[in-house]
């Protein structure tokens, strides 16, 4: 089987893997991060969110094989070495952005993502962009309100708070 | 004030960090030694006749190890069902066998029919497509009342028909029903659909069998909500293992909804298969796969009518309803369309005759059962929706014709069979009419006419019975299991506390909110509680998380047995203190005598109870340890008012929620922010069941919306910010905690407020429309205004 | 899925190369379609051809007659980003599925596949775009043959996409709401030539040019004036998410819409 050599939250990994090999596969299953999730089959959930170079993508829509070389940055790379948890994070927590945690990972790194392109999100660009992320517990109020905590805005204001 | 700690406060969630950075452990992050995989060969047509499977193929394909068919599962149990109906004839239910796999014919698309396990998860896929499976098509049953027609074609050939029961309850009233309705002033009558749903949990089902030759015992590592009742069920009835020797797991479940209640074939499969095949086999659902061996939810059609008298007083009530079971009899399902819903429809409401009739139909789909709310839910809809509709005929505001037929006083008796202990229907409704800004609606409207939009408004109110149940009373209901819940509290020599609840959490938060009640009782820091469950090996019993009741009767019954603790560390400390019991005070975790100054603190007490040099062994065992059992005496009644602004885009019936608010009364709370949260989930999922969710079957029992391609997920930009209110609190009279439970209110109370606001929308507009049943999509929508 | 081996070729001539190699090769763009069709075990390559790592074949350009160019494996975040002198095609490609999958999908991917449902072919038609492959250049009004079909011959890789660029233009999308896809998107686009209205996700021959609504528009390019105009909703689309006289109802209300928002 051919190897795959790619960075992942800084460390270099790499292993044997199949051409159908998936990335999700090959970091839950080959470097046991099984923080990443797999919640569909058709793209959809975003459960698997990871960043590639930078960027968030579906590892279960992308091949291990496609990240020769890459640097993979996984839920378990965001916090700090010594354990204290990011912005996103942390504002996820404050504001009880999750529930059963399955699909968090995901959501935490696409909020990352967001975050990233736009400092200060508007409601509504949130929920934009959380279009490709499937919450079924939260209802994404919290989810939103965190996010926008973690971007510094004043959610007190918010109903319900 | 809101506090810092304790019973009443927010508590930030212990369990968050975990979850948040990628170490929860699901059952599929678990991964055995020498663990092979299981795929199952599933039936893609909806009901034939298994002529022949040749495994012959298969067997000797790269990797196999073992093929199993319908053959190898003749001697084994089937999958049992935990309640059973008796009907209007006081005839037991129609129970067919439901087989691990399948046995002669297949039922469902998606019924199990062989299984290969391989040492990888693609080379089990790769051989099950290598049997060979012949199958004698038969015509599909998919509509319930086809189904009952003579000469349509049977789903269990060894049952009478597709009936599995013809419920009337309650049936004494009947007849004074259909007198109160023929002579009443008004009588407004409603047909509709309660959609079928698919649960859907982010996180598939996974089942871990694993067996241990030294010790011979098998263990399941599944995703459940309750594995205690999986223990029993696949250990007395399907695999004749006795509970010493089997151990059931269920670690950090991604969501359940009620679809993580029910005993499935493949658990029971890699039970059986790891013990066979002496090594551990795992399985992980597809969410393909999950749409097609989940149960779903709901998928009732009801016929409803409300008699009113000439002052609008509802004088009578009436509801006959098909429930579809599926192709087999899911574990509790028989129970979800009687006693779940029939009870339930007397609603908030002194009307003071009601009969309900139920009719139960086997159809070629997947088996239904609970789902969010079961039962309760189609009983709020139809209940919420026709007294919409009556005062839409009648002329008057929907909001005072539900306020003139409140029930006010306590305890209630209703006409079908259950007793509020205690609410308060105005208090919720008035601080609904607050929050959802009612009085500003007007203001609104016109903004979204100047828009060309269509704004509408719609309110209902709910009633659920929660804090499931007086085992007493399911017993006589057909429940085959006690519905108690158990703990045992475990204190150890330095102070800290393991309480092992045969609750279940699966994002609901125990971890957090009952450390929460513990600490509170104690007087200790939260953090010196630790919360485990979710392992038979830990916790005595457990009947596990489902109709809102880990706290109200799992809550209890961890109460019962600190209170057992409390009581024995009160004889220590008088011991320690040379005074009398009856003196003892225990605060902030201090125990003191009164009226002296003399105190030893919580942890000098626990060391003195594991080291007992200074104790009184004569009268009292070392140690610190008890266990409760506590069965409820009644159910909780959470009640409530929510309201829905809406508005639909004319040209193309889309609608999109503008606001949402939620008054609810769930008696004391014990971490607000956690029931917020509960409460904006359950809101999510109803508005996904009014607008978007819909499970749609061919008539070949062909499942169209198979894959969230085409099964409408709600997502983060269909529903706004939710404003949640749980001030109105009426406190539960029975139990310790004066809790109600919150986890399903969201999703009951949601889905009449939508319709309503929608029919209210296009009402407003002149559109003659009166129901569109759910979900209202947009194509649903634009039909029903451009009918005709 | 079934097994395969993946070639991550650097060079389009590599990629021709292997994709000449065996029938039974298949091209991969971003994947964020066909991945999930090989989970369903709906295609079964002997190989996969990377095109991701193609430098030569990803970018945004402008040519000397003025078109904007883009390479095939440009992603659709890259589109949404850089395509500014073209903003209703920027403005489509940060539309389409979600942020993750517009940082792996690309436009040649999604032409080449001709997802009946999919927001670039209407584009593609919609500006009368020019699709280039290694072997020839393939005008768009000739590229879409229906459903899934396209003029791409076996082994065919496309490496850009030539749109001319209109005086005005924009795309309206009306959702499925379960897969997020079209259930209509019309692209209207006015050039000092002509209208052209392109419609997605509603026809039983994918994507097509409502050549009636063309009439109109170029003289009178107004909402109004597609106002009267119908559809028939025989040959739509018809299903769980609305029949085909809703879905022609909606190139009606999307195509108003559209010409609306191209000021």
């Amino acid at each position: 089987m051919p190897q795959v050599k790619m960075t992942v939250n800084g460390k270099p990994a790499s292993g044997e893997v199949e051409g159908r090999t998936l990335l999700v596969e090959f970091l839950r299953e080959n470097l046991g991060l099984t923080g990443t999730h797999v919640g569909c089959d058709t793209s959809q959930c975003g459960a698997c969110v990871v960043h590639v170079d930078g960027k968030a993508v579906k590892s279960c829509t992308m091949f291990a094989a496609e990240a020769e070389g890459a640097e993979v940055l996984t839920i378990e790379g965001v916090a700090a070495p010594d354990g204290t948890m990011d912005a996103v994070q942390q504002a996820f927590q404050e504001h009880h952005g999750l529930q059963c945690g399955f699909c968090t990972p995901g959501m935490v790194m696409s909020a990352r993502a967001l975050l990233a392109e736009n400092p200060t999100p508007s409601e509504a660009e949130i929920r934009d962009y959380l279009e490709g992320n499937i919450c079924r517990c939260t209802g994404y109020h919290n989810i939103v309100k965190a996010i926008m905590a973690a971007s510094g805005q004043d959610v007190s204001t918010i109903a319900a708070e | 004030m809101p506090k810092d700690s304790g019973i009443g406060a927010s508590s930030k969630r212990r369990e968050d960090v975990r979850f948040l950075t990628g170490a929860g452990h699901y059952t599929d992050d678990i991964d055995l030694r020498g663990q092979a995989y299981v795929h199952f060969l599933r039936s893609d047509v909806a009901h034939g006749i298994l002529k022949n499977v040749d495994t012959s193929a298969a067997e000797g394909m790269p990797g196999v190890v073992c093929v199993f068919t319908g053959a190898d599962f003749a001697e084994v149990g089937g999958l049992p069902c935990g309640w059973q109906i008796t009907d209007r004839e006081g005839n037991p239910m129609q129970e067919p066998a439901h087989p691990v796999l399948a046995q002669g014919k297949v039922r469902h698309v998606g019924d199990p029919i062989a299984a290969v396990v391989a040492e990888t998860r693609e080379q089990a896929r790769d051989a099950a497509e290598a049997i060979e499976v012949e199958i004698e098509d038969l015509p599909a049953v998919v509509d319930m009342k086809a189904a009952l027609k003579d000469g349509a074609p049977k789903v269990h050939d060894d049952l009478t028909s597709n009936l599995c029961y013809d419920w009337g309850f309650v049936e004494e009233n009947r007849e004074a029903v259909d007198a109160a309705i023929k002579s009443a002033a008004h009588v407004t009558t409603l047909e509709l659909k309660n959609n079928r749903l698919v649960a859907n949990p982010m996180e598939p089902r996974v089942a871990v069998g694993d067996y241990s030759r030294s010790t011979g015992e098998s263990t399941l590592y599944t995703t459940s909500q309750n594995p205690h009742v999986i223990r029993l069920l696949m250990g007395a009835f399907v695999l004749g293992i006795p509970e010493h020797k089997l151990r059931v797991v269920a670690p950090d479940v991604g969501g359940g909804f009620g679809s993580k209640i029910f005993h499935y074939a493949e658990e029971a499969f890699c039970t059986f298969a790891a013990k066979a095949l002496n090594r551990p086999v795992k399985w992980t659902s597809s969410r393909s796969e999950a749409f097609i061996t989940d149960a779903h939810g709901r998928d009732h059609v009801t016929k409803i009518e409300l008699a009113l008298d000439k002052d609008n007083n509802f004088v009578a009530l009436r509801t006959e309803t098909h429930a579809n079971m599926g192709a087999y009899l899911s574990t509790f399902a028989p129970s979800v369309p009687t006693w779940l819903h029939g009870t339930l429809m007397a609603g908030n409401y002194k009307t003071p005759l009601i009969y309900v009739n139920v009719k139960a139909v086997f159809t070629n789909t997947v088996p239904v059962d609970a789902y969010r709310g079961a039962g309760r839910p189609e009983a709020t809809f139809q209940l919420e929706r026709v007294i919409d509709k009556a005062a839409r005929e009648l002329g008057v505001d929907p909001v005072e014709l539900r306020r003139q037929n409140f029930i006010t006083e306590f305890p209630y008796a209703t006409p079908v069979a259950v007793e509020y202990d205690t609410g308060d229907y105005n208090a919720t409704l008035d601080k609904l009419l607050e929050i959802a800004d009612l009085a500003g609606f007007e203001a609104r409207l016109a903004e979204s006419k100047k828009n060309g939009k269509l704004r509408g408004l719609g309110v209902n109110c709910y009633i659920e019975a929660c804090g499931i149940a007086p085992s007493h009373l399911v017993g006589q209901l057909g429940a085959r299991a006690g519905l108690y819940e158990s703990a045992t509290v475990r204190v150890n020599a330095t102070g800290g506390l393991v309480v092992m609840t045969g609750s279940h959490s699966h994002g609901q938060g125990h971890e957090t909110s009952f450390a929460q009640v513990v600490a509170d009782m104690i007087g200790i820091d939260e953090n010196m509680v630790e919360i485990v469950h979710g392992d038979t090996a830990n916790t005595p019993m457990g009947m596990g998380t489902y109709g809102s009741r880990s706290l109200a009767v799992g809550g209890s019954a961890m109460v019962r047995a600190t209170e057992k603790i409390i009581a024995k560390a009160r004889k220590i400390a008088a011991h320690l203190m040379e005074a009398s019991e009856a003196d003892i005070e225990l605060k902030n975790g201090q125990f003191s005598v009164a009226g002296t100054d003399k105190s030893v603190a919580w942890g000098d007490v626990t060391l003195a109870a594991y080291v007992p040099h200074n104790y009184p062994l004569e009268d009292l065992e070392p140690g610190l340890e008890e266990t409760a059992f506590y069965d409820p005496s009644n159910f909780t009644y959470p009640a409530g008012a929510y309201a829905c602004e809406v508005e639909v885009d004319p040209d193309t019936g889309k609608v999109t929620i503008e606001g949402f608010a939620a008054a609810d009364d769930f008696g004391n709370v014990v971490n607000p922010m956690i029931v917020e949260g509960q409460v904006h989930g359950g809101l999510a999922q109803g508005i996904g069941q009014a607008l978007l969710e819909n499970c749609a079957y061919d008539e070949d029992g062909q499942l169209l919306s198979a894959s969230y391609m085409d099964y409408a997920m709600p997502r983060a930009d269909d529903v706004p910010f939710y404003r949640v209110d749980h001030s109105c609190q009426t406190p539960c009279t029975h139990n310790p905690l004066g809790v109600k439970g919150c986890g399903e209110a969201g999703a009951i109370g949601s889905p009449p407020a939508v319709v309503n606001a929608v029919i209210d929308a296009l009402q407003r507009a002149g559109r003659d429309v009166t129901h569109i049943d759910m979900p209202l999509s947009p194509s649903r929508v634009w039909d029903a205004m451009n009918k005709g | 899925m079934y097994a395969f081996d993946i070639e991550r070729p650097t060079t389009l001539a590599e990629a021709v190369k292997h994709m000449a190699a065996s029938e039974e090769n298949q091209a991969l763009g971003g994947g964020q379609t066909l991945i999930p069709t090989l989970k369903q075990r709906l295609a079964s390559p002997e190989k996969l051809i990377s095109l991701t790592g193609i430098d030569e074949i990803r970018g945004i350009c402008e040519d000397d007659a003025g078109r904007i160019c883009i390479g095939a494996a440009t992603t659709h975040a890259e589109v949404a980003a850089g395509a500014t002198a073209y903003p209703a095609l920027a403005a489509l490609a940060g539309n389409i599925g979600d942020p993750a999958v517009r940082n792996r999908g690309t436009i040649g991917g999604s032409l080449a596949n001709n997802d009946p449902s999919a927001c670039y072919p209407a584009a593609a038609l919609g500006s009368g775009a020019t699709i280039v492959t290694d072997k020839r250049e393939i005008p768009a009004d000739d590229y879409f043959e229906g459903m899934f079909a396209t003029a791409l011959e076996e082994g065919e890789i496309i490496t850009e996409v030539k749109f001319p660029v209109p005086q005005k233009a924009a795309y309206m999308k009306f959702e499925q709401p379960a897969s997020r896809f079209a259930l209509v998107g019309v692209f209207v686009a006015k050039y000092a030539d002509g209208v052209r209205v392109a419609v997605t996700g509603a026809s039983e021959e994918g994507v097509f040019r409502w050549s009636e609504a063309e009439a109109a528009l170029a003289s009178d390019f107004s909402a109004g004036a597609v106002e009267g105009l119908s559809l028939s909703g025989d040959g739509m689309i018809s299903d769980l998410h609305g029949s085909g006289d809703y879905r022609a109802h909606l190139v009606g209300v999307m195509t108003k819409r559209a010409v609306a928002a191209a000021g």
